[in-house]
């Protein structure tokens, strides 16, 4: 008796090939380079590959002197912001399958801040804003026995600006910040917004006076750059406007 | 060879905030005397190019019979104060986002200050000593 054989269909799964992928990076070796330069590395990577992954490959395969900051990989510790095609976006949250790879992916440091090798830049201009804007509760009162309780709607209005992860993707976005080196930048007001909007902090005035300098909340253009760099998707104009309009009223 | 010293473009100290509302009041100046202008610039225009032959009709006598009235007078004289003070705020904006160096930016704000000055005054006075009979 013949055994009937039954045909099993073997689903046809796509198997995801690994393509050539050319990056256009900007070089800059202080030891070396006079000036920073363009220089081409084409590497194979997969549509799920990340385009940390790709500096890595070239960093491990093809050139061992590149220089860049990572951490955690995965869109958390903030280090890897730089601008892909353009746009300021971290390295490991840009996918090879959303770039157009039919050209070469240009990778750059951030604008606005000091190149100090590669994709390394001088953060603390960055972070000297920052702590412009006391990021930090300023309670008023006797210290009370127990955790200082919130409704949720009071903590509702400062929970888009928890989010940030101070990797410097908007404040470099901002053309402002580009051109006047005194603009605290949008991340410094995102810190601002989180305490200001905060029911248990009372530390309004004493940021009040940084924030409404000549250097403040005012130089604001409403781009939207920053909005639309914001690896966390802050909504970093609407928070800025929002200073804005605590700053007019006096009251938040 | 040695690493290049690269300089910090921008200060690490600020100077200590002045407390100084200038900042808040030029923006919401510029958001009001933008919403008025949309209604005297656009009434302005629809008068002097569609209204009743348009800018055929515009003459010394059409000027004179206009200010004769103070509700025109008062018309232009808002328009020319706001117009000039909101753009004169607008450049003084991008004066000072663009100018990289501090004297070039003094140089550009003085230019630009003295030159509004100078329009608005001509044209205030032109508005209030107007005299129908020159012509």
């Amino acid at each position: 008796m013949a055994a009937v054989v039954e045909e099993t269909v073997v689903p046809e799964t796509e198997v995801p090939v690994a393509t050539d992928v050319t990056f256009r990076i900007r070089r800059f070796l202080p030891d070396v380079d006079e000036d920073a330069h363009w220089e081409d590395y084409t590497v194979a990577l997969f549509p799920t590959d990340r385009v940390l992954t790709a500096l890595e490959k070239i960093k491990g395969e093809l050139d061992g002197t590149l220089s860049f900051r990572r951490s955690c990989g995965h869109g958390i510790c903030g280090s890897d912001a730089m601008r892909i095609n353009g746009r300021n976006r971290l390295a490991c949250k840009t996918l090879v399958k959303d770039l157009d790879i039919k050209k070469p992916i240009t990778v750059e440091p951030i604008k606005g801040l000091p190149v100090e090798k590669d994709m390394i830049v001088d953060m603390e201009p960055f972070f000297a804003a920052y702590r412009q804007v006391l990021p930090f509760l300023i309670p008023e009162g006797h210290e009370p026995t127990r955790e200082r309780l919130q409704s949720a709607e009071d903590r509702a209005r400062f929970d888009d600006t928890t989010k940030c992860i101070l990797c410097a993707a908007c404040t470099t976005s901002c053309p402002v910040y580009w051109t006047d080196g005194q603009y605290f930048g949008p991340a410094a007001m995102v810190a601002a917004h989180r305490f200001i909007f905060d029911s248990r902090d009372s530390g309004f005035e004493q940021r009040l006076e940084v924030l409404n300098d000549k250097e403040g909340v005012w130089r604001c253009r409403t781009t939207f750059n920053c909005t639309d760099a914001c690896p966390r998707g802050i909504q970093v104009t609407k928070a800025i406007q929002e200073v804005k309009r605590a700053l007019i009223f006096r009251r938040v | 060879m040695s690493a290049p010293s690269i300089e910090t473009p921008r200060s690490l100290s600020r100077r200590n905030a002045q407390r100084s509302n200038f900042e808040l009041y030029s923006w919401l100046f510029m958001r009001i005397s933008g919403i008025v202008l949309v209604f005297l610039v656009l009434g302005h225009l629809f008068i002097m190019n569609f209204l009743d032959g348009g800018v055929q009709r515009i003459n010394f006598a059409f000027v004179a019979g206009r200010w004769a009235s103070p509700f025109w007078q008062v018309w232009d004289l808002t328009m020319l104060w706001l117009a000039m003070l909101h753009g004169t705020n607008g450049m003084r904006t991008i004066i000072n986002d663009y100018a990289e160096r501090d004297q070039t930016r003094f140089w550009l704000k003085m230019i630009l200050y003295v030159s509004s000055a100078f329009i608005i005054l001509l044209g205030t006075l032109v508005i209030f000593t107007f005299d129908p009979n020159l012509g």
